[in-house]
């Protein structure tokens, strides 16, 4: 049974969807304050959904100076897998663990829908158990989603299987329909859409499950670093 | 010596501001014809303790690169200004 981390910071509000997440399939859950300074014994780190620090300056702009980042940066140089959720996908863009930037959504409105998904790339820890070309239907829900880099990070990000999953259709303006991104490991994963939400038809899509179990080691090669 | 500074950032050209343009759609409504090249951004004002006006200058762009701004899509710049 793998013991996941789930940060809260001052303003997270989806720490008890990605415990769940975590509970229903299996594993075992705990809420780490952004103030601690260690991970020590954790198999894996989730950056939950939310409003960080309430957003101020830009989303995930204040969260990268809490205690913990530090941390979450030292377990992912160790290999670790570190999971951002929207916000927390925010929030290692703006710590640098993850390459680019997220943006208002173009249009300038919030967003709370269902989205279909598109698996680009099976190279990381969200998608090793999902396969290329696959479809899921996950909910965004978000501002400030829109994602942009530089046309040389896209190349190379392209190049290199680091973007892992694309909008069907592009609801917010993303750079040719990114919605997540890895690291050039594969074990740093950030995505705007939240599949911690999508785990029962009954609440209408079970689609997050594959990812959640992806991440979780349930499902796919372990060693996905063959790149 | 205390200085008065403001950053300005002001997101870098070629990145999208929805923000911007959607302003500059809505200035003909109003009457406001003629209006172009909209741009959105933030500004920043405080007082920096420093040596000089160079010293106070050079730690508020400083401050202003580590966490005013996202130097990814975001450019900043500091001056001094008048109260």
């Amino acid at each position: 049974m793998s013991r996941i981390g789930v940060v809260v910071f001052p303003g997270s509000n989806c720490e008890y969807d990605a415990a769940a997440a975590v509970e229903q399939l299996g594993d075992r859950a705990e809420f780490v304050w952004h103030t601690r300074t260690d991970l020590e014994g954790l198999d894996g780190v989730i950056l939950p959904g939310g409003f960080a620090h309430g957003d101020y300056l830009r989303p995930g702009a204040l969260a990268r100076f809490s205690p913990v980042m530090a941390a979450v940066e030292r377990f992912a140089q160790g290999g670790g897998s570190v999971l951002g959720i929207c916000n927390g996908f925010q929030v290692l863009v703006e710590a640098g663990l993850l390459a680019g930037a997220l943006q208002k959504n173009r249009g300038l409105t919030f967003l709370c829908q269902p989205t279909t998904l598109v698996v680009s790339s099976t190279s990381s820890i969200l998608t090793r158990g999902a396969t290329l070309g696959q479809e899921l239907v996950v909910p965004i829900n978000h501002f400030s989603g829109s994602y942009t880099c530089s046309d040389e990070t896209y190349n190379e990000l392209n190049r290199n299987g680091q973007i892992v999953l694309r909008y069907l259709e592009n609801p917010n303006g993303s750079r040719n329909d990114i919605a997540a991104v890895a690291n050039r490991l594969g074990n740093v994963v950030g995505l705007m859409p939240h599949p911690e939400r999508a785990m029962s038809t009954l609440l209408g899509s079970a689609d997050g499950r594959v990812l959640m179990e992806s991440f979780l080691g349930l499902t796919g090669a372990p060693s996905f670093l063959a790149h | 010596m205390n200085y008065f500074v403001i950053v300005d950032v002001t997101l870098r050209r070629g990145i999208a501001d929805p923000e911007g343009a959607t302003i500059e759609r809505a200035l003909p409504a109003l009457g406001f014809t003629g209006v172009t090249n909209v741009h959105a951004g933030k500004a920043f004002r405080f007082d920096v303790e420093a040596e000089s006006e160079g010293a106070a200058l050079e730690k508020a762009t400083s401050l202003a690169q580590r966490l005013l701004s996202n130097p990814v899509i975001e450019d900043a710049s500091a001056r001094l200004g008048e109260r």
